[in-house]
């Protein structure tokens, strides 16, 4: 450590609150966090905002555009589909189903990758060398095949849609925790519990894991994003989420035989897409760039 | 005419409580074939203080300066391409950690040469004599192999040789060493203190020496500048001011070493209690005087440097009332 | 006679480094044939500079690295892995980087309080007292109680891995550089410590250090290790005032005091290590060596303090007798 760097980091770390200070000053962190904050109050709100049914047809309503067009009402800001059901409200709900699918998936994939990873980084070895096949293994899987294939087999649902992702979207998390594990079991501080006569057990909750959080939470908000943008990939090939549930990813599927004379039947459910997709990597980014130790004074 | 004055250097950089005052108006002057060490602990701006000679100083950091100037170059206005033109060529820097001050991805030869094409149009083939003559001088042994060598495949100590002979390849008028021997073993100290001593000579280079080492410092340097807190605290020539220091942190310093034959084995040493003060806000009166067993109102002041003998100066209100006492 | 806390018999440590998949893996012997006893209430302190295996000899000493030969002894009882619990109660660890010897995320009475929960000695209220008392004993102002070690200094983290060394008054502490990282006037500050709690304790300790004037202040013994080895083992008198083997007169010599009268020593050691796996370790740079040493492992040469690996040696002590 310079001196330069010893003083910087005395200053620096008299205040505990740097942290929160930091964060709200990184732009890209505020914006998402924003954008985040805002989907999820939406979603937490579904039945007291939305303005009608998201499952409610009405045939004799079909395909009203959106407010922003000629015929547009406020009766259905966002216009209907093709069964006349409100799309406001069904792109509500399915903000609902998109981070339910997306937090799901992530504490399954995560708690998988995250005790693979540990144990690879902290055992080395042979433990090392059998899990690192494993990850090899699983990253040689064509994630997308691999879940039509489960599709196939079990039939699509919700429920089989988390369960598909959670299997096998773990990759990430082991490697990352992996290479964060063998850095905190190389200091003295680890050696200084083994030395004191903890298990390994204790270590690697206690000493171990509180210090690759950081890593672990970026880790799992671009996970989150990945697993919402497979959801919508999949139901868009019928093979996630089922009709009538207003997933994103469907209601593009189902209006994509409109995609020239009512282009907003698509164009709204990406856009929210796209939103929260890019909500989540600002966030995940945002934490990166404040807890990374570069950025500590 | 000097090789390099140094008056009123200040590095302030802002942070978010308010501005960190990590060099405090600092002066000194080196002539040529010189060397001058700059001591100090942690904190103390030494390291600051030689980045701020080569502006190498992080992005955010304030510099300014009553006078900088190298052998007639006004430093403190030069634009970058100036300074660019003298870093490596005419002032070199080696730093503290050999392991990390190369790159792991070049030859030592690559490395070596480049260093001195930056600077003056040579052929390729003679730049590797220089290199190798280089390499020679600092006592590598086969030093032509080496050349294809990467640095992982050199030992701490040979790693540092190189950083010397990559700082020499231009022939510089002034080294800037920062800590060069702190992460070597022991041995190696002396042979490396050894070789920058002789090839200054040879070389008739100046030297600025950084350390924590008072050891070192002794036995290496012409001229001593001890910095506290981002201000020199005591200067001269070094065997005056280390045979009678005359500022309390200087002396509570040599106080805290155990010298073999001197200091009574078991005995406490004696310390110098409390820490550092805060660099942050402004910064009124004597920096050391929440440590200082001898501290008076008056050190709540201004404190202006004291002549201490020819060429000692002292930044101490109370060294003299001390020295009547003793 | 003082009893014999801590004992290593001819321990030997070596790693295996893969060469790859195709190529048999090569030994690297880090600690070879050591042999020491250290006394209660002494201080042991090993000398040697990188790549000497020190670190290594600490970590088998804790019982985190079991030894590829020979036996470890505490207090009589040979350890092995499966006592890595027992023998905490009685060996601690202080380690040389204070900045990552404690776990950042943890404030500092949880640190310090450690050993007691792992040992399951006392409940909370006992616990708080305890960590309380080793606090003012190392000299930390309460109000640390709940600090991180991010807003420490050096010195104080390093007293705190102290406070946790010794809350659960171990019999031997294993310094490994305790105070090689810290400020010169830190570093005065934790040796003064580190002496008054070994009065005050009744503590033992094995100190691993390669700055010889800290050694001269502290050590009642002194060990002297070079590539695996003990070259050199006197009392502290001893070894400082006629050290015997070429190495120790190296070290010594390199030691630089502050006196502005002296230049820089040349301790007339060459840099070269090849040549070292025949004959004597150390001749490849030894600036006294003869032809034996380049053939012959020297053997142990006893000396009325204790003894030197050096043909050298042998010799000379044939001349005086």
């Amino acid at each position: 450590m310079t001196a330069a760097g010893i003083t910087l980091e005395a200053a620096a770390a008299r205040r505990r609150g740097g942290l929160l200070r930091r964060s709200l000053g990184h732009g890209g962190l505020v914006l998402g966090g924003a954008i985040l904050a805002a989907i999820i109050a939406i979603a937490l709100a579904a039945p007291l905002i939305a303005p009608h049914d998201p499952y409610n047809q009405d045939l004799a309503h079909r395909l009203i555009p959106p407010i922003w067009q000629a015929k547009g009402s406020w009766e259905h800001a966002l216009g209907t589909d093709k069964l006349g059901r409100d799309y406001l409200s069904r792109l509500i709900f399915g903000a609902r189903i998109s981070l339910l699918i997306g937090t799901l998936t992530v504490i399954i994939s995560g708690t998988i990758g995250t005790v693979i990873g540990v144990c690879a980084g902290y055992f080395g070895g042979r433990v090392d060398a059998v899990l690192s096949y494993v990850v090899t293994t699983r990253l040689a899987l064509p994630v997308v095949l691999v879940a039509l294939a489960s599709a196939a087999l079990v039939g699509s649902s919700l429920e089989g849609v988390i369960i598909v992702l959670g299997l096998l979207l773990w990759d990430r998390f082991a490697v990352v925790t992996r290479s964060a594990t063998q850095q905190i079991a190389r200091t003295d501080y680890v050696a200084a519990a083994r030395a004191i006569g903890c298990s390994t057990l204790r270590i690697l909750g206690s000493e171990i894991l509180p210090n690759i959080l950081n890593a672990l939470i970026v880790v799992a908000t671009l996970e989150m994003a990945h697993a919402i943008l497979l959801e919508a990939a999949l139901s868009f090939l019928g093979l996630g989420v089922q009709p009538p549930l207003p997933s994103w990813g469907l209601m593009i599927s189902e209006g994509k035989q409109y995609m020239f004379f009512s282009p907003w039947v698509i164009g709204v459910p990406a856009a929210a897409l796209v939103a929260l997709v890019l909500a989540i990597n600002l966030v995940g980014d945002g934490l990166r760039d404040v807890t990374a130790p570069e950025n500590r004074g | 005419m000097a090789l390099l004055e140094v008056d009123n250097l200040t590095v302030d950089i802002p942070l978010a409580d308010g501005v960190l005052h990590a060099v405090n108006g600092v002066s000194f002057s080196l002539e040529r074939g010189e060397t001058l060490a700059i001591v100090g602990e942690s904190g103390s701006g030494k390291s600051m203080t030689s980045l701020a000679l080569m502006n190498l100083l992080p992005k955010r950091a304030e510099r300014s300066a009553g006078r900088l100037v190298f052998d007639g170059i006004d430093l403190a206005t030069a634009p970058e391409t100036r300074m660019r033109g003298l870093r490596g060529n005419r002032m070199a820097m080696i730093f503290q950690e050999p392991m990390t001050s190369l790159n792991p991805s070049y030859s030592i030869g690559n490395q070596l040469t480049e260093a001195l094409r930056c600077h003056r149009s040579v052929s390729a083939a003679e730049a590797r004599d220089r290199a190798v003559q280089l390499l020679d001088k600092v006592g590598i042994p086969t030093a032509a192999r080496r050349l294809n060598q990467y640095p992982h495949q050199l030992s701490g100590g040979l790693r540092q040789r190189v950083m010397i002979a990559m700082a020499l390849m231009c022939g510089p008028d002034l080294i800037i060493a920062d800590e060069p021997t702190t992460a070597l073993d022991v041995t190696i100290q002396a042979q490396i203190l050894h070789l920058l001593a002789d090839l200054k000579t040879e070389f008739g280079m100046a030297m600025i020496l950084i350390s924590h080492d008072l050891g070192v410092v002794a036995r290496v340097a012409d001229k001593v500048a001890v910095m506290y807190a981002g201000r020199v605290v005591e200067s001269g020539a070094a065997r005056p001011l280390f045979r009678a220091p005359r500022h309390p942190y200087t002396r509570g310093l040599l106080n805290c070493i155990p010298v073999p034959g001197r200091t009574a084995p078991g005995a406490p040493l004696g310390a110098i209690p409390g820490q550092l003060p805060s660099l942050i806000g402004p910064q009124q009166g004597c920096a050391f005087r929440q440590r200082c067993a001898f501290a008076a109102a008056e050190c709540a002041g201004d404190i202006p440097f004291a002549a201490a003998g020819p060429g000692h100066l002292v930044r101490c209100v109370r060294a003299e009332a001390l020295e009547a006492a003793a | 006679m003082s009893e014999t806390l801590l004992e290593l018999r001819h321990v030997t440590r070596t790693f295996d480094l893969s060469q790859g998949v195709f190529r048999r893996a090569a030994t690297l012997t880090a600690v070879a044939d050591v042999s020491l006893t250290v006394k209660r209430g002494e201080v042991f302190a090993l000398v040697g500079e990188s790549g000497s295996g020190k670190t290594t000899l600490a970590k088998m000493l804790l019982g985190l690295l079991p030894p590829s030969s020979g036996e470890i002894l505490v207090g009589g009882t040979p350890i092995s892995a499966k006592d890595r619990v027992a023998v905490s109660r009685r060996v601690q660890p202080i380690f040389q980087d204070p900045y990552s010897s404690l776990n950042p995320r943890k404030p500092v009475a949880q640190l310090i309080a450690l050993p007691l929960l792992v040992h399951g000695v006392g409940d909370r209220a006992t616990r708080r007292a305890k960590v309380m008392e080793m606090l003012e004993l190392v000299g930390l102002s309460p109000r640390h109680y709940d600090s991180y070690p991010g807003q420490l200094s050096g010195g104080q983290r390093q007293r705190v891995a102290i406070a946790r060394a010794l809350i659960l008054r171990p019999e031997v502490v294993i310094c490994d550089e305790p105070t090689s990282a810290l400020d010169v006037s830190v570093q005065a500050q934790i040796l003064n410590l580190l002496l008054e709690l070994k009065r005050e304790l009744g503590l033992t300790y094995f100190f691993i250090s390669h700055n010889l004037a800290v050694v001269e202040h502290l050590a009642d013994r002194v060990a002297v290790m070079y590539l695996g080895r003990f070259v050199e083992e006197r009392t502290r008198v001893g070894l400082f005032a006629s050290p015997r083997h070429p190495y120790t007169r190296a070290l010594l010599q390199s030691v630089l005091t502050p006196d502005p009268d002296l230049g820089v020593p040349d301790t007339r050691i060459g840099a070269t290590m090849i040549g070292g796996d025949v004959g004597c370790p150390f001749h490849p740079r030894c600036p006294d060596a003869i032809d034996i040493c380049r053939t012959t492992p020297p053997a142990v040469r006893t000396l009325p303090d204790g003894w030197a690996t050096c043909h050298l040696v042998e010799e000379e002590a044939l001349q005086i007798s």
